[in-house]
């Protein structure tokens, strides 16, 4: 059981909640999160690290259903368990970097650049970021970014070339990141890409997560969520 | 160590009763508790080559419960003897394999190429979501009679057969595995279930049909248990919805005497363990030395 210190609207229908604690986990990493007693819901839900430091960890969620609205209630003091880390993040990188996030995907991109922008290795990190209707977070991005790249309402993906970085790192719908991948042309730049599926346990027992790739059947949360972009196919 | 949970099921000495359920429980549970507490561990379902598994929506929730059609996935016995096997082995938990075919043929291959050092053998007859799966031969006693019998002359290894609850014929299919020699039954696996996604008008499961299990299941599973081991002399693990230390007694006192857990490992990854804790805080109140004394008290 964790306390929770803040679970703040920042946009509609999405929160930034902050709970109390000496965290592990590294970037592009998840937990599972219940933030009720009892039963129902039966599954934890994955969140991925938005932000972590000695004292606390932090994730960005949208309310979707029944468990992110049973989250969204939690107060100041309110408790929560939480398990993980889980799964393997984003690896090193070097040279120029992007960072790209449609929705929600950029909640495992904070703790990502702002671990990359003092990395003597990375020389810059430009992120883009696609939102549905309204941008948010963005003063928070701003903070870690060389350049910021805003989208409302378009594709994120086409306003940035690939082809320009070492490492991209993108997490959003499908549909993105496979634009993304589709681009490289490349050979130097490498394409990191975080993945989304239905999970029962988080650690790899239950097979409810499995992902098709060019190496055959993986698991999301133990194999990933984390892929090279070119060894899935998407869904 | 509890020894008050110690239990003999059929010829093997548990440490105590809580073993984790086949497809719900692997090494990875090991970042949050010492698996070596564990009274034992059931392997995923494994066939004899690889399988994919089933494609679409794996696993739905619903009140209570979740439904899963993973279509066992899994490495083959093969590569679980090579990779898995020997990490089990270090762990002092009794090891116990659970394994699946389409043909007897693919059981009687699949259970001879087991080795010694494993503890138990699980035969699935049972999982709802492929013909792979066994619910074949677990639908009626003829069935599961021809094929435990044959499984039998294979093996010297302790044999468990895992019932179905998708069958009329529960209490004769449990009879039958008794007198063709199975040292030990488990029940139950998933109950066939159904979802259905509104919006787009068709079901959840490529499958149609999946297997319900957790809480929701609990009070059908522990009927079952009970009727079963009003009529068999076999030791029975019991399984379905178990969440803490006193549904796991409900089906000692029913008459199981080892107890699975399945879904709840999904709720709280170190449950198994709270359960071990929870079973020992209770006999210690109640003055109980052995769960012999409990055992099936509820005729
Ligand atoms: C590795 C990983 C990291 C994630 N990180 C974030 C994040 O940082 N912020 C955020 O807002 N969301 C994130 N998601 C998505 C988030 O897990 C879902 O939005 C959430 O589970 C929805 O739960 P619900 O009860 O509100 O929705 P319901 O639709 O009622 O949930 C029903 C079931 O479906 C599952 N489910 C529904 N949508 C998703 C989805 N997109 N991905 C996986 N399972 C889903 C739920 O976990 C639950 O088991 C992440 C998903 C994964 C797999
Ligand atoms: C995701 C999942 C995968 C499962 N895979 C198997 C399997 O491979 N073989 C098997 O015999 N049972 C399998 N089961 C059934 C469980 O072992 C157990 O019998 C059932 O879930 C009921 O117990 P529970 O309510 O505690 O989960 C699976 C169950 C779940 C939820
Ligand atoms: S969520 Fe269980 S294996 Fe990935």
């Amino acid at each position: 059981m964790a306390k929770i210190i803040f679970n703040r609207k920042i946009a509609s229908n999405i929160y930034h909640l902050k709970i109390e604690g000496k965290f592990e986990g590294s970037r592009g990493q998840f937990y599972m999160l219940r933030g009720w007693d009892g039963y129902h819901p039966v599954l934890s839900r994955p969140f991925s690290i938005f932000d972590l430091d000695s004292q606390s960890i932090s994730f960005i969620y949208q309310v979707i259903g029944e468990g992110t609205r049973l989250l969204s209630k939690l107060k100041k003091e309110d408790t929560i368990q939480i398990f993980g880390p889980y799964g393997k993040g984003f690896p090193p990188a070097k040279g120029n970097v992007a960072l790209i996030g449609g929705g929600m995907g950029l909640a495992p991109l904070y703790l990502t650049a702002r671990e990359l922008k003092v990395d003597n290795k990375v020389e810059l990190v430009d992120i883009y970021l696609g939102f549905k209707e309204k941008a948010f977070l963005t003063d928070c991005f701003e903070k870690v970014a060389h350049k910021l790249i805003i989208d409302i309402g378009g594709l994120i993906s086409q306003k940035v070339n690939v082809n320009l970085y070492d490492y991209v790192f993108a997490c959003g719908p499908e549909e993105m990141m496979k634009a993304i991948v589709k681009q490289k042309k490349e050979q130097k730049t490498q394409i990191f890409i975080s993945l989304e599926r239905r999970m029962g346990c988080g650690l790899g027992a239950c097979l409810s997560c499995t992902c098709q790739t060019s190496k055959g059947n993986k698991l999301t949360c133990q194999d990933g969520p984390v892929f090279r972009g070119e060894e899935i196919f998407f869904a | 160590m509890h020894n008050n949970l110690q239990v003999k099921f059929g010829p093997l000495l548990f440490k105590n009763p809580v073993v984790a359920a086949s497809g719900t429980f692997g090494t990875g549970y090991q970042q949050h508790f010492d698996l070596s507490q564990l009274g034992g561990i059931c392997s995923k379902g494994l066939t004899l080559e690889p399988k994919a598994g089933n494609k679409g929506i794996r696993i739905w929730e619903t009140a209570s419960g979740i439904m899963n059609s993973i279509g066992l996935e899994n490495i083959g016995i093969k590569s679980y003897l090579k990779q898995e096997l020997p990490i089990l082995r270090d762990l002092k938990v009794r090891i116990i394999v659970n394994v699946s075919g389409a043909t007897i043929e693919e059981y009687i291959k699949i259970v001879s190429l087991i080795p010694e050092e494993v503890d138990l053998i699980e035969l699935n007859i049972s999982c709802p979501n492929v013909q792979e799966g066994g619910l074949l031969f677990g639908m009626t006693s003829q069935t599961a009679r021809e094929l435990v019998r044959e499984v039998r002359k294979v093996t010297k290894l302790p044999l468990m057969v895992k019932l179905s609850p998708n069958t009329d014929d529960l209490v004769k299919i449990a009879q039958s595995c008794e007198e063709e020699g199975a040292d030990g039954l488990s029940l139950i696996n998933t109950f066939k279930a159904m979802a259905v996604d509104l919006d787009q008008r068709k079901p959840v499961f490529d499958n149609v049909y999946a297997g319900l299990s957790g809480p929701a299941i609990k009070p059908i599973a522990l009927r079952m248990v009970h009727e079963v081991c009003q009529k068999v002399s076999i030791p029975v693990m019991g399984i379905g919805g178990i969440c803490n230390g006193r549904d796991a007694l409900e089906f000692i006192m029913v008459g199981a005497t080892c107890i699975q857990v399945g879904t709840a490992n999904f709720m709280n990854p170190a449950v198994c363990l709270q359960i071990i804790e929870e079973m020992d805080r209770y006999l210690k109140k109640e003055g109980i030395h052995s769960l012999e004394e409990i055992r099936g008290i509820i005729k």
